[in-house]
């Protein structure tokens, strides 16, 4: 009980300060995960879209496949970046290991089914609304997916910050492919892991409540930069 | 909206050009950077030889494979017969002493097994395991896990035989003296982690001072004829500086609550 | 750009190995107003999607004056229950002319022109959503007319609607009728039949059972169920 109090007020002082080291990780963590979450939706959005709407036979099967990805262990998915991009690895040339690049790429693999799955559904049922009239208008494919993807686009930026969220809290695969290096690829969750491991709960205690802090902050920003509580509007 | 995006690509390609310093990585034990010598060091050698030197906080089996992958380029482990090996096969070109610690065996305060009074680490562990007490082992493969079980073969008990009371957490020094605080139990930590951790509750230091415990770190550059991309020169004049007069004042002069941890026995590099 | 003639050739639609619609032969010219009538599951709206293109034929062919793809740029329907864009009624009426690649000054300018033709100027920047159903129908109406097309199809396009929409819709219809459009549409209501056909295709279980001019059919039915139906019997 104690750790807790000390922690808000840790976290606070820490806030109120603009502690440099604080600074510096959070700065890291919303770097890394906004990145990979704007990679993460160029790839995810259209894929839905175009899984939504363009008959093929696997379609099942891909859609299966993609719920099932969401379940994927983000530690397993580390593990793997890591092994292919170590220096006796695959893709050990680029030198990626241990940068906050490798820990981009890791967020991206394991955001990108939770996107794409939440964002499909939407787009689907969207799809079923609208079919009968786009085909009356002979729209070609990729105006459909345009169409679709702008009319859904409040449930699409729901689905992106289900992705934000994922990826903010995310510790194991980037603790692996990043290294938790001080001052290169330390950031709020991998920062908790150390200070707990350290035996000192109240400042893991500040960072995890700074963590949350932030990453409600960007989701009210978003929500405020898109009007989505205008009535009438989207 | 354009020139937002080229701007902030500009923004970024300069933040990542802006280190003028060189960058070197190497892979050092949790119970080396859970001492605190890090933080004294590091700002040091950036200092004198505008080297930016990232660390890996790994246990002792993982710096071994990363040094033997090539991911760093320089590792700092405790754990002789490992580094030997990784010199034998060619993964590192040399070893260099450095400095050495003490192991230091931590229990409850009741002590229930009554090591205080040992005569010897092996005795301690002895009674441990008569008294079937509780024992947190870091299970990791790290050099602090191998100096545990050598102690154990000394003292003629077979590790694989032990009952509940042996739990190997499989985890860093903090995290096992964390696990060992919630017990309560009995651990063998490296003095300079025990001083440095936060979360002591029901634990005491119980037994040191035998000369077995003594602990050697040394310094291993990776390769280069194994890894040519290793930055093998800034690992040689990191060993430089590490051997140095600078490096063995800081080092003997770094204390806990009054203490000193490690005594620096680098032989002047030729 | 002339569609017409038409021609149906022994058209049919199955689904799931019932018969919906067919095998029908048709020929239509291009003057005037098309109705379609019948009871409920003769197959309407089915033949409907079949002419303009958007349910496939499982046997025979359509062939028009032009290649059927042309055909196509020059059509538009109208469904039962509009469907809306989520976008306010000016972007539901530009959709059109946007996805043609006319600009977006320029689309905005025609919509509102449409939008004040149909009575829906005032409300131009609300959400085409909200909107009552009689708004909504007269606004897919303007839609489906934005580009101009030659032929227009309706799909029972006043049965959820009130009195004063239907004729509100209905004036419309009779405008772009005199002004050269090309209808089809299928109703419930033999009123709105009466009103507005110059002929009629009475559909009777898919098969189309008679086809003659509003005149001929309406004072003297040849076929006994069509004869039936006018009277308000129930047909099978």
């Amino acid at each position: 009980m104690v750790d807790i109090w000390s922690g808000i007020t840790q976290a606070f002082w820490l806030v109120l300060t603009l502690d440099a080291e604080l600074v510096e990780i959070a700065g890291r963590s919303l770097y890394v995960t906004l990145t990979a979450l704007a990679i993460a939706c160029l790839i995810s959005l259209p894929l839905a879209a175009l899984i939504a709407v363009k008959r093929f036979r696997a379609r099942r099967l891909v859609i299966a496949v993609l719920n099932a990805l969401m379940g994927l262990p983000p530690v397993v998915v580390g593990l793997i970046v890591y092994v292919i991009l170590s220096r006796s690895g695959p893709l050990g040339v680029l030198g990626l290991l241990f940068t906050p690049a490798a820990m981009i790429i890791a967020q991206v693999i394991i955001i990108v089914p939770l996107i794409t799955s939440i964002a499909h559904q939407s787009i689907r049922d969207l799809w079923q609304e609208y079919h009968d009239l786009l085909i009356s208008l002979n729209v070609t494919q990729s105006q459909k997916i345009w169409t679709l993807l702008w009319d859904s686009r409040r449930a699409l930026l729901t689905a992106a910050l289900a992705g934000f969220g994922r990826g903010i809290g995310e510790v194991g695969a980037i603790m692996i492919v990043g290294g938790n290096i001080d001052h290169a690829t330390r950031v709020l969750t991998t920062a908790i892991a150390l200070e707990t491991g350290k035996g000192e709960f109240a400042l893991a205690l500040a960072l995890g409540f700074v963590l949350i802090g932030l990453a409600v902050a960007v989701n009210l920003a978003i929500h405020w930069l898109g009007q989505t509580e205008r009535e009438g509007r989207w | 909206m354009r020139h937002l995006f080229t701007g902030a690509i500009a923004a970024f390609v300069m933040a990542s050009a802006a280190q003028a310093a060189d960058v070197m990585r190497m892979a050092v034990t949790t119970s080396f950077n859970n001492s605190g010598l890090a933080d004294v060091l590091l700002p040091e050698i950036a200092k004198d030889l505008d080297l930016d030197v990232q660390l890996l906080v790994v246990g002792t089996g993982q710096a071994i494979k990363l040094g033997e992958a090539g991911d760093v380029d320089a590792i700092l482990v405790h754990s002789r017969s490992a580094e030997e090996a990784f010199v034998e096969g060619g993964y590192g070109s040399h070893r260099t002493e450095i400095m050495y610690n003490d192991f230091v065996f931590i229990g409850p305060k009741d002590d229930p097994a009554g090591i205080q009074d040992a005569e010897a680490a092996t005795a301690a562990m002895a009674a441990i395991s008569d008294a079937q007490a509780s024992f947190v082992s870091r299970g990791d493969d790290s050099g602090t896990h191998k100096k545990e079980l050598s102690l154990w073969a000394e003292t003629g008990l077979d590790v694989a035989g032990f009952g509940g009371w042996y739990n190997a957490v499989g985890a860093g020094m903090g995290a096992a003296l964390n696990t060992a605080s919630g017990m309560p139990a009995y651990i063998m930590s490296d003095r300079a982690s025990w001083l440095n951790f936060g979360n002591k509750g029901e634990l005491a230091l119980l037994y040191a001072g035998d000369p077995v415990l003594f602990n050697q770190y040394a310094y291993l550059p990776v390769n280069p004829v194994m890894h040519d991309h290793v930055k093998n020169d800034l690992a040689l004049k990191l060993e430089g500086w590490l051997t140095s007069d600078r490096a063995k004042a800081l080092i003997n002069n770094y204390k806990i609550n009054g203490e000193t941890l490690f005594v620096f026995n680098a032989k002047e590099a030729e | 750009m002339e569609l017409f003639p038409m021609k149906a050739s022994a058209i049919e639609s199955r689904r799931r190995g019932q018969q919906l619609v067919g095998p029908i032969d048709l020929t239509l010219e291009g003057q005037g107003a098309t109705v379609v009538i019948g009871p409920n599951g003769a197959g309407k709206t089915t033949f409907l999607q079949l002419l303009h293109g958007t349910a496939r034929l499982s046997a025979g062919r359509i062939d028009w004056a032009c290649s059927t793809e042309e055909a196509r740029h020059h059509q538009a329907f109208v469904f039962q229950r509009p469907v809306m864009l989520r976008r306010t009624v000016l972007e539901n009426l530009s959709y059109p002319l946007r996805l043609r690649g006319v600009s977006k000054a320029k689309a905005e300018e025609r919509a509102r022109d449409w939008a004040s033709r149909v009575g829906l100027a005032q409300l131009v920047t609300r959400a085409a959503t909200v909107l009552s159903g009689g708004e909504q129908q007269k606004l897919a109406l303007a839609r489906a007319l934005i580009c101009d097309p030659k032929l227009l199809f309706l799909d029972e396009p006043c049965a959820a609607l009130d009195g004063r929409a239907m004729r509100e819709i209905e004036t419309i219809l009779q405008e772009v009728k005199a002004a050269g459009t090309r209808l089809i549409l299928s109703t419930h209501d033999l009123g709105q039949a009466r009103r507005l056909a110059d002929d009629v295709l009475f559909l009777l279980g898919g098969r189309l059972h008679e086809a003659a001019p509003a005149e001929a059919f309406f004072n003297g039915p040849e076929t006994p169920q069509a004869r039936a139906f006018l009277r308000g019997d129930i047909v099978e």
